[in-house]
């Protein structure tokens, strides 16, 4: 079940990332992470870390200051973001992730735009994963509930066979027994040989599907290991407290868990 | 009474050719193109050459006028002045929005290319209006009491006939599932695998193909001036807000309106304040509708 | 001899460089301060020229309107009033809405404006135009130099005043809103303030004061028709608030001087150099001309010759990389 983290075998690797929205404004200052083949990479850090960020200029949406960036072994550092579909990069983003005047059918016929022969195949293999797809294919996606958005969300990018597919907290605004029915079919995702990367808000869920996991606090990666030695880690529960007190991150979790609703999500 | 009716059919019918171009452009280019007015009336001039060139009254078609030089004439007419919005696109609106430049500054360099569009046509041409032909054909009635010159029929054909190719090209081609991906959310549409800088060139064709269309057809049962387009553009921005702002069949239904009630001014003799009858309307909707008669509330 | 000719010219250049300063200055409020986008200036600029005039012109046989003999300061009064008027009708429209709206019906009311004053022969005796309105203070001499000073003293007072009344409300806590509604709506919104109101008050403002600048130039120029509005007057105004800069009012004053002593200049220059059968080939080269520089301008140099003196707020260019 848990795939080693082969440093040998990386599908993305992020080296020493500069990047920011502003020229001279950066937000990332030197942000390095990798993930393996076949493995689920959840990044955390308190909110304005520079999580969506890390994910926006790996995904093309920012100019890289310095740093570079891998995916299966090919540097595509500053390459255009619709260019990097192409490499096998499949991006969710966290707010406004679905076309929602398109209906849910031709939402996922934009996933599929430069995979038009496999379009067919790939769709029947999604409304097996997601009936709720099938079922609403005609409707507007605006008109779904926010789960059922998600799923197509993460549909439309898988549309596209990726390699890596990389979401921006799938669980934003979904109740905790949402939460756990779209991390189930991530981890099927990922056993139908998807690697993911996701940034998470709700450390304990993320990192119970998680191989390993990564802290970012204020632009740079502090602390990464196995999901597991995560939850224990105190230096960890101190980030996420913004260094106020000393908790492990057991504590954090269940404090952020109850007030998780309440959280105010970031407006990336 | 009819024959208003029918001559505003007429009328709308130009005009939604040409707002169709312009929501094209405003959907996915996000601006109010003010210059819009001038690649219809570039058009028409092309065309005007075009007809010339070929001579013009060779092949007359039965009843009409239109005769095949002209059919030929408004694809050439599109070829050349694509190529010329293209250009402009790439030297001008391309560097701006790079820059991320303000609407503003968008809408004001569009202005200024107006101007410019509108004076080189002066330059080239000369002020005089230019006629496509002098062979008048005779009217029909259609109803009683209704007549018309078969060209008009035959261009309202024609216009139905644009609109409805536009839409299935929106809703059944993959381009066309494209350009609606990018007028919703252009950021979405680059992570589907989407190249923006190709569906901005398609749109300015798209936009550039219809409003040659309205200017040819429109040079061809009236004349060809300078100020054709720009007279033009505040019928077309009113047909737009009118409809509702990227809804297409609204555009279509506010050309509509706003083509009949134009009409109606020349029916109660305000002919010389036809432009400002359709201000008025469209200044009576953002009133009361803002988004438009089709259009929904943001 | 001699000087006495370049002085008149001096002064009669001036005089006009202040109808286009003053018209500058109405715009600048609107989009350099405001960042409200006013497409209709020849209209506002027209409806003040057409009030003033009806105001303070003669009786003419065949209009209904007119013959009033009112003395000009009150034309110039009623010339603010009648454009506030109407610039707080388009405002209270489309300033709710998206901005391109309010470019869009500013664009209208221009058009509708030019076909008022070409086709309601009862108010405005169409393209024939009103003339032999008042011009203040020509009975004073019987120097045609000296009312010119005398006009360029009233002028130059008027934009003093003008100048000087906008530079302390644009400090004032009003001005600052202002210029917080243009850095980021939203924020300005978050501090609790009515930006429809706030930017209402500047549109009717900068709108009056270009009424305040048609009316000036009706009873200066002592005719006025409907060829003295029209579009290109719009664009000349957008490049000399460019060329001095947007959100600089001194600079609007000086980039209007300079754009009009450009424009007079060229005139010259085609007068004396093209031949006659080419004048009217030259003078549209001209107006591709002034197209072309504002297009430069808005592409080489956005921020003007003399760009305002305050850094631009990293809130208000956060956005994310364009397309390519
Ligand atoms: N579009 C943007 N433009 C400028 N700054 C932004 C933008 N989006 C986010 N930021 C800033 O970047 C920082 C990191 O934000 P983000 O990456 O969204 O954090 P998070 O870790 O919560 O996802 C924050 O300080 C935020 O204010
Ligand atoms: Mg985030």
């Amino acid at each position: 079940m848990t795939p080693v983290n082969n440093p040998n075998n990386k599908i993305l690797d992020v080296q020493n990332l500069v990047a920011g929205y502003i020229p001279n404004l950066n937000i990332l200052h030197g942000c390095s992470i990798h993930v393996c083949v076949g493995e689920i990479v959840t990044i955390l850090g308190p909110n304005g870390a520079g999580k969506s960020t890390l994910v926006k200029a790996i995904a093309g949406l920012l100019s890289v200051v310095e740093g570079s960036i891998e995916l299966q072994g090919k540097d595509i550092t500053g390459m255009e973001t619709h260019k990097l579909v192409r490499e096998g990069l499949g991006y969710v983003p966290q707010t406004e992730n679905v076309f929602a005047k398109l209906s849910v059918a031709e939402n996922l016929e934009l996933g599929a735009i430069h995979h038009r022969s496999s379009m067919a195949e790939t769709r029947e293999k999604l409304y097996d994963l997601f009936p709720d797809l099938a079922r609403f294919r005609n409707l507007a996606a605006g008109k779904l509930s926010g789960g059922q958005r998600q799923m197509v969300a993460v549909g439309r990018a898988l549309m596209a066979s990726p390699s890596l597919l990389m979401l921006d907290e799938p669980s934003a605004g979904l109740s905790p027994k949402l939460t756990q029915v779209v991390f189930q079919q991530l981890l099927k995702i990922r056993d139908s040989g998807v690697t993911i990367l996701m940034v998470e808000q709700n450390a304990r869920a993320g990192l119970e599907i998680s191989d390993r996991g990564y802290v970012l606090a204020e632009g740079v990666d502090r602390v990464n290991g196995e999901a597991q030695s995560l939850l224990h880690n105190p230096e960890v529960g101190e980030l996420y407290m913004g260094g106020h007190g000393k908790s492990t991150m057991e504590n954090v979790v269940t404090a952020s868990a109850t007030s998780e609703n309440s959280t105010p999500g970031d407006s990336a | 009474m009819m024959q208003f009716v029918a001559d505003g059919i007429l009328n709308a019918s130009l005009i939604a050719l040409g707002a169709l171009g312009l929501s094209m452009t405003y959907n996915v280019l996000r601006f109010a193109n003010f210059a819009q007015g001038e690649v219809l009336a570039i058009g028409a001039y092309f065309a005007l050459g075009a007809v010339t060139v070929i001579g013009a009254g060779v092949g007359v078609m039965g009843p009409v006028k239109f005769g095949w030089p002209l059919l030929v004439s408004i694809p050439l007419a599109i070829v050349c002045t694509s190529i010329v919005v293209l250009m402009v696109d790439y030297l001008v609106f391309r560097p701006l929005r790079n820059s991320n430049a303000s609407r503003i500054t968008l809408i004001m360099a569009a202005f200024g290319l107006s101007l410019m569009g509108r004076n080189l046509i002066h330059l080239f041409a000369g002020g005089d209006p230019k006629y496509f032909s002098f062979y008048i054909p005779k009217a029909i009635e259609i109803m009683p009491g209704v007549k018309m010159v078969p060209d008009d029929l035959a261009i309202i054909g024609l216009c139905v006939f644009a609109v409805v190719s536009l839409h299935m090209f929106l809703t059944k081609t993959n381009m066309g599932r494209m350009m609606r991906a990018v007028s919703e959310n252009p950021t979405l549409a680059r992570i589907n695998g989407i190249d923006l800088k190709m569906i901005i060139r398609m749109t300015w064709i798209i936009g550039t193909a219809l409003a040659v269309t309205a200017g040819t057809l429109q040079g061809h049962i009236f004349q060809a001036k300078a100020e054709m387009g720009f007279d033009m553009l505040l019928p077309m921005f009113a047909a737009l807000i009118l409809g509702g702002v990227g809804n297409l069949y609204g555009t279509v239904l506010g050309a509509l309106v706003i083509g009949l009630a134009e009409s109606f001014a020349v029916y109660f003799d305000l002919s010389a304040y036809r432009a400002a009858v359709s201000f008025m309307i469209m200044l009576l909707v953002l009133l009361v509708r803002p988004q438009g008669l089709l259009g929904e509330r943001e | 001899m001699e000087l006495l000719g370049v002085v008149s010219f001096l002064v009669f250049f001036l005089i006009q460089s202040s109808f286009f300063s003053l018209t500058s200055i109405g715009l600048n409020i609107q989009w350099g301060f405001t960042g409200l986008f006013n497409v209709g200036i020849a209209g506002f600029f027209a409806v003040g020229a057409y009030t003033s005039a009806i105001m303070t012109g003669p009786h003419y046989d065949d209009t209904l309107f007119g013959g009033y003999d009112l003395p000009v300061p009150v034309g110039w009064l009623g010339a603010i009033v009648v454009t506030a008027f109407v610039a707080a009708i388009i405002g209270y429209i489309t300033l709710r809405l998206r901005e391109d709206f309010l470019a869009i019906s500013t664009f209208g009311i221009a058009v509708s404006i030019q076909l008022i004053a070409n086709n309601m022969d009862q108010l405005t005796r169409g393209p024939e135009g009103l003339y032999s309105l008042p011009k203040p203070l020509e009975d004073l001499s019987a120097s045609p130099l000296v009312d010119n000073i005398l006009y360029l003293g009233v002028c130059i007072g008027v934009i003093g005043l003008v100048y000087w009344g906008f530079e302390r409300i644009l400090r004032s806590p009003w001005g600052r809103v202002l210029r917080a509604i243009r850095e980021d709506e939203h924020a300005a919104m978050a501090m609790g303030k009515n930006v429809f109101a706030f930017r209402l008050q500047s549109f009717i403002l900068g709108s009056a004061t270009m009424g305040l600048a048609g009316a000036l130039y009706a009873n200066f120029i002592g005719f006025i028709s409907p060829t003295d509005f029209l579009p290109i007057f719009t664009i000349q105004i957008f490049v000399m608030v460019i060329v001095g800069g947007s959100g600089n009012n001194l600079g609007a004053i000086v980039g209007s001087v300079v754009m009009w002593g450009v424009w007079s200049a060229s005139d010259s220059l085609i007068a004396a150099v093209v031949s006659p059968d080419f004048q009217t080939q030259a003078a549209a080269a001209r107006i591709v001309l002034i197209g072309l520089i504002l297009v430069l301008m808005l592409l080489y140099r956005p921020q003007g010759l003399l760009p305002e003196k305050h850094i631009v707020s990293a809130a208000g260019r956060m956005k994310l990389k364009g397309e390519d």
